[in-house]
């Protein structure tokens, strides 16, 4: 019997109990359909963190005091006082692949316009740290390096900000004060919304760091520098350099830790995509359970059906059906229902993920290789779970069986 | 007294081919149940000859199923040896039964036993799905079975929108689809009404007549086995009697007596007028 036969056989067969076929389908398509969705979505949140992450500047690198790693980009306020401004002025000036460098010092003050309070995040930093970032001033301009020379009380606000402080009012030029100190406004940044750990962006004021150094928080050392690399490539390239410096300078023992952490845009995204990805498969998993379950009910209604079919089987092997062909007929048979499953669960796999994805905004993102791994499962399932009662099926006695009721 | 056993083989021997086509060497049939062993056949010897026409006949427990059974290759003897068409298949495995059964036997049960939800001519077409041919072929000899029992026009029917004698038919067209020597029927007539059992019976000896079909049928109505041409009488697992059919019955003059559906409702009508009729009359 070749199998062309045998499948469409089968195909006859299922089609006797069109309504039992199509319930014993349905665990299978639920499970497929499950996966295949999970992992398109899940896929599809990925594109959208890397689009965020890249937004944040390709060529970035940047340079944390302290080497905890607790939260990926977040900087811990840990006591390491090592990061220096000479620090950034030796690399820019030894290290040809990086192009653009700025400080970073943040400090959480109360700032003040009318009749208007916050609390937030004060950073200071030299102008250049707006380009290093792709974070352009939408409104106004951003201070000067004179000014920063100067350390002049000058700021540039984040809209959250802009929003609590001024409300309708036009924010440029106008006097904020931080901590106690007056502040003029001279831009307004474009909103970048929250980042991949769930903070505000915009809710920050951005001042001269040589203003934040001397009058605001006292500390002449920094947090973190921001640079960029000439390139992608020179990004990654700069790491090892950068860090052979910065342990040389802070003279570092071999052997001993480094005391500060470099990032690379390359690497935020890598870590990112890993817990994406990590997150997406888990769920995908998870969904796969109910593929178990639905290989379970393939087995069930198998098995109701073989004990149905038991004068049926009998008449086929008084007719000449070998126990062999018995078994491949309900193995097929289990086999058809399980990728008929599979592939109408990937269809409907993939018309869900195509909604959710249209309703979040996000890109439908096929992926090929789960659709593939859809198609090998619902086989699989099929064979491993149609067994048993395919087996038992050719196990049948033909006397007995043509005796049942 | 010893029992008396006629033997009809000898007389077979003037019918036009002489070949047999079964023949049974002292078969035992022992079924162990544990604690106790069931002696289905004890040392039954027969011959049946190509063309003959047999009915099995037996009380319950005589080994009539049993002899079926074996004579069917759906089961082996314990002891002894059957040849079919000269092969010896009691040692057979299962597989090489199955391949005799598909090639060389046709069955019809009593049950009919035809796949539901299938049309008569997939039905048909069953036997031969396990004999490796093609597509076309299958459906070629389904339709020419199908009209040795004149049921061609209704190829398509399902077997729920088919009559009881219809259905049987069915399963003799499916039996014959492979062209095999031999008919095994187990009580074809069962399940069915007077004048359709004659008219199953009349399909029967029209092809062992006309194409020389054995048929090897178990009945336990001494009528229907008057259709048959040689008897055998089976009893606590042996053959009693095996005896040639006096006064056979012709299911083709039996058919012309008898009253046709028209007929018969006319009749019971006219019964039951009368029975009106008396419970009306004065006391």
């Amino acid at each position: 019997m070749d199998f062309m036969n045998t499948f469409r056989l089968a195909l006859r067969a299922l089609s006797r109990n069109k309504m039992r076929s199509a319930l014993t389908m349905l665990g299978i398509i639920i499970g497929v359909g499950a996966v295949i969705a999970v992992v398109s979505i899940g896929q599809g949140a990925q594109y959208i963190v890397q689009q965020g992450i890249q937004a944040m500047g390709t060529n970035a690198v940047f340079i944390s005091a302290g080497s905890n790693r607790a939260g990926g980009v977040r900087q811990g306020y840990g006591g390491v006082k090592t990061l220096t401004m000479d620090d950034l002025t030796a690399i820019l000036k030894e290290i040809p692949l990086i192009k653009e460098a700025s400080p970073a010092l943040s400090n959480r003050q109360q700032v003040v316009y009318g009749n208007q309070n916050w609390n937030t995040q004060v950073t200071g930093i030299t102008p250049n740290y707006f380009e290093i970032r792709t974070w352009p001033v939408q409104a106004g301009s951003a201070f000067s390096d004179e000014e920063v020379d100067l350390a002049a009380n000058v700021c540039v606000l984040g809209t959250t900000v802009e929003k609590i402080l001024f409300v309708d009012e036009n924010p440029i030029g106008k006097t904020i004060r931080i901590g106690n100190l007056p502040f003029r406004v001279d831009g307004i940044l474009e909103s970048k919304g929250q980042n991949v750990t769930g903070q505000d962006q915009d809710d920050v004021i951005f001042a001269p760091y040589t203003t934040v150094q001397r009058k605001i928080s006292g500390i002449t050392w920094l947090q973190f520098i921001a640079a960029s690399a000439v390139s992608q490539e020179a990004s990654v390239a700069a790491v090892a350099p950068i860090t052979s410096l910065l342990r040389e300078r802070h003279r570092i023992r071999n052997g001993d830790d480094d005391d500060f952490l470099i990032r690379t845009q390359a690497d935020i995204a890598d870590l990112q995509n890993q817990t994406q990805s990590t997150m997406t498969y888990l769920l995908g998993g998870i969904a796969s359970v109910s593929l178990l379950v639905g290989g379970i009910g393939i087995m069930n209604i198998m098995l109701v059906s073989v004990t149905e079919r038991t004068r049926e089987i009998g008449v086929r092997m008084a007719v000449g059906a070998t126990e062999d062909d018995v078994r491949r007929q309900f193995l097929v048979e289990a086999v058809t229902l399980s990728m008929m499953g599979g592939f109408i669960g990937i269809i409907f796999g993939l018309i869900g993920s195509a909604l959710i994805s249209n309703l979040l905004s996000w890109p439908t993102l096929i992926s090929g290789k789960a659709i593939i791994a859809a198609v090998i499962f619902s086989a699989a399932v099929g064979i491993f779970f149609g067994y048993y009662p395919a087996h038992k099926a050719a196990q049948l006695d033909p006397i007995e069986a043509l005796r049942y009721e | 007294m010893a029992d008396q056993i006629i033997v009809a083989s000898d007389l077979s021997r003037t019918s036009p081919t002489s070949k047999p086509v079964i023949r049974l060497e002292n078969v035992f049939k022992t079924y162990d149940l544990g604690e106790i062993q069931v002696q289905a056949l004890r040392g039954v010897s027969l011959e049946i000859s190509e063309g003959e026409f047999v009915a099995v006949m037996g009380p319950s427990g005589s080994g009539k199923s049993t002899i079926m059974n074996i004579l069917g290759c759906l089961d082996r003897p314990t002891k002894g040896r059957y040849f079919l068409d000269d092969v010896d298949v009691s040692g057979m495995s299962k597989s090489e039964l199955a391949r005799i059964r598909n090639r060389k036997l046709g069955f019809v049960f009593q049950q009919f036993n035809l796949l539901s939800r299938t049309s008569a001519l997939e039905n048909v077409e069953l036997p031969t799905v396990y004999a490796g041919i093609s597509p076309d072929e299958r459906t070629k000899r389904a339709m020419e079975a199908l009209t040795r029992v004149g049921l061609a026009d209704r190829a398509g029917h399902h077997p729920s929108q088919l009559s009881g004698g219809q259905q049987q038919r069915v399963a003799i067209a499916r039996g014959l689809v492979n062209r095999p020597s031999i008919l095994l029927a187990d009580e074809p007539t069962g399940n069915l009404d007077s004048r359709t059992s004659v008219e199953i019976m009349d399909i029967l000896q029209t092809l062992n007549n006309e194409q020389g079909l054995t048929i090897v049928l178990v009945t336990h109505e001494p009528d229907i086995a008057q259709y048959a041409r040689r008897n055998l009488l089976f009893r606590d697992g042996k053959l009693k009697r095996d005896i040639l059919v006096q006064d056979r019955l012709v299911a083709q003059d039996v058919l012309k007596s008898l009253p046709t559906v028209e007929q018969q409702a006319a009749e019971d009508a006219e019964e039951e007028n009368q029975r009106l009729a008396k419970a009306d009359a004065p006391v």
